[in-house]
């Protein structure tokens, strides 16, 4: 998580630090305890519970309750919507740092703020304003009824829905990113014969993979999550309209606990996977000297 | 063109500024453009109506109490880890490292069932507050705990690089000149991340209050009592009730808006104190 820094000083320092300036040994055990304990009460036990409230009736049933076919069709659902939105965010992001970072023009830090501002909508205004524009009282309701077409309730809604929330997810990750590494290598590959697209293929993508990569696998993280946004476009149709974070809440609210835990555990993993994977493309982009930039 | 922009040799401006801005207008400027279409229907009377309606009121007030709450239990506590992780070492410090990003990865549904199990009155940590009489899930103290894990890794992630910046010659400076340890951290290191605490506190605060998925499970949805704003946004379009749902989320956005903005004020006048 440290941003990269001069790795030689840096340790230098730290050991001088060690001498003159130091806490107590007990001041020090205090706050080491302290932070695990915050740490362990918040994150490490309610992740253990998610895996022993699953498996609490035994493998036989984990089983059986992932092998409804409501459960199936709710990891297929979510499996589809995530597989449409993110590369069209993926897409977006790499449009937009491109403009962004490389070329000079006027209200370019309004756009960057406008991009970001999915996140500061609360996801189920996020649902919301689809309904409002798709929505049978909304204004293209009356419109797409006559022609037969359903967004809302159904699973163009849920995309959408989806792409809103993650929105901003790669964009915010390559804009600076692309901002830092400047124009100049690209400049030189046009001027010595390379088209655009050679450019962005041998150029611009090595030198930005790892931060699209870190993009892509925040993005990923949130479009299998969404629970609010996806909650209120969807109409909760079973076998239908529920992804698995819905599929969760409907099973747990039908006190069917050991079911909703199950396809919960899923997504726990979803989640250890996605912080693994994580660890690893900021271990790798230190390696390769490419900052990323963690935008919480 | 030529005034708008700067002459540049690299091609695809046209081309990556005009999808840019559609797919924009298109998934967002449009689509949140619809939320104040829809409230000005309701005319100020109507719109003032609503905003002031007590059961509004009463989860307005819910909501931005537990997510101060929630944002300042993890203001103090993200700094102990902040430090914890920046200055010490420890087995398994890179994982504990990687675990803090868990809230941003777990779906919001996952960590809502699994904190009302874990503090239901029967629950394995519900049960040591039953025995004092303390109820935690199904009541607002729920939702500050489902809001102090959603909003737990901002602090940590915007404090750490700051604390790591810290430069160690300055501390031993004032070492040197007989500041003991907690003067220093007082007078020298507090200083210097109190910007970035401040952005943490923000961050954690902004998402506690949008927060629905993790809050609802635990929250027992008490009208008055323990009913979030955005689950009364739910209530009101499950009623047909739009221009109502539409009200309140503008009404939401609205004190975020003024909230974040009176903090990057706030930011940025500690930030001139500090330069000076």
């Amino acid at each position: 998580m440290v941003e990269f820094k001069k790795g030689g000083t840096l340790m230098a320092t730290q050991t001088q630090r060690r001498i003159s300036t130091h806490e107590s040994k007990s001041v020090t055990l205090l706050l080491i305890g302290v932070a695990l304990g915050y740490l362990m009460l918040f994150l490490g036990l309610p992740l253990v519970a998610v895996f022993v409230e699953a498996f609490k009736k035994g493998w036989g049933l984990y089983w059986a309750a992932l092998q409804e076919p409501d459960a199936w069709s709710a990891i297929e659902l979510t499996l589809i919507v995530t597989a449409i939105a993110v590369p069209a965010n993926l897409v977006f992001g790499v449009a937009a740092a491109w403009a962004i970072a490389k070329f000079e023009f006027k209200g370019k830090s309004l756009l960057i703020t406008l991009i970001d501002l999915p996140f500061a909508v609360s996801p189920v205004v996020s649902g919301l304003i689809y309904v409002l524009l798709f929505g049978a009282q909304g204004w293209f309701g009356p419109w797409l009824q006559a022609h037969d077409i359903k967004l809302i309730f159904a699973v163009p809604g849920i995309v959408l829905a989806t792409i809103f929330v993650t929105f901003p997810f790669i964009a915010r990750e390559l804009i600076p990113l692309m901002q830092a590494q400047g124009k100049e290598e690209e400049e030189a590959a046009v001027s010595l014969g390379a088209s655009g697209w050679q450019t962005f293929w041998r150029v611009t993508l090595p030198n930005i993979k790892w931060g699209l990569l870190y993009g892509v696998i925040l993005c990923n993280a949130r479009a299998m999550g969404e629970f609010g946004a996806v909650s209120v476009v969807s109409g909760h149709i079973r076998g239908m309209t529920n992804t698995m974070p819905l599929h969760v809440e409907i099973l747990y609210n039908e006190y069917n606990f050991v079911a909703a835990f199950a396809v919960a555990s899923l997504l726990a993993l979803l989640a250890l996977a996605t912080l693994l994977v994580k660890s690893l493309v900021e271990w790798q982009a230190k390696r390769s000297g490419e900052p990323l930039h963690h935008g919480a | 063109m030529s005034r708008f922009k700067a002459h540049s040799v690299l091609p695809g401006f046209n081309l990556a500024l005009g999808f840019t801005l559609t797919y924009l207008s298109l998934i967002v400027l449009i689509p949140l453009s619809a939320l104040f279409f829809k409230t000005a229907t309701l005319g100020w009377g109507g719109f003032w109506e609503v905003a002031t309606g007590e059961r509004v009121l009463a989860s307005l007030r819910v909501t931005f109490v537990t997510s101060f709450v929630a944002a300042v239990a993890n203001a103090f506590f993200g700094l102990v880890v902040a430090w914890v992780l920046v200055r010490y070492t420890f087995p398994g410090k890179r994982i504990v490292d990687a675990l803090v990003d868990l809230p941003f990865a777990l779906p919001t549904a996952v960590a809502g069932i699994v904190l009302a199990t874990l503090y239901a009155p029967n629950g394995w940590l519900g049960q040591y507050f039953a025995a004092h009489d303390i109820k935690v899930a199904y009541t607002p103290l729920g939702i500050v705990v489902a809001l102090t894990f959603i909003g737990l890794p901002f602090v940590v992630r915007t404090v750490q690089p700051v604390l790591a910046d810290v430069e160690a010659e300055v501390e031993e400076a004032a070492a040197s000149l007989g500041a003991g340890r907690w003067d220093v951290f007082r007078r020298v290191i507090f200083p210097a991340v109190y910007p970035a605490l401040l952005t943490g506190f923000a961050l954690a605060f902004a998402r506690a209050i949008g927060e629905y998925g993790s809050v609802i499970f635990i929250a027992g949805n008490m009208p008055y009592i323990s009913e979030i704003a955005p689950l009364l946004i739910v209530a009101k379009l499950e009623q047909y009730d739009y221009a109502g749902a539409t009200a309140i989320a503008v009404l939401m956005l609205l004190i975020s808006f003024a909230l974040l903005l009176g903090i990057n004020g706030l930011q940025w006048w500690s930030s001139r104190r500090g330069v000076r």
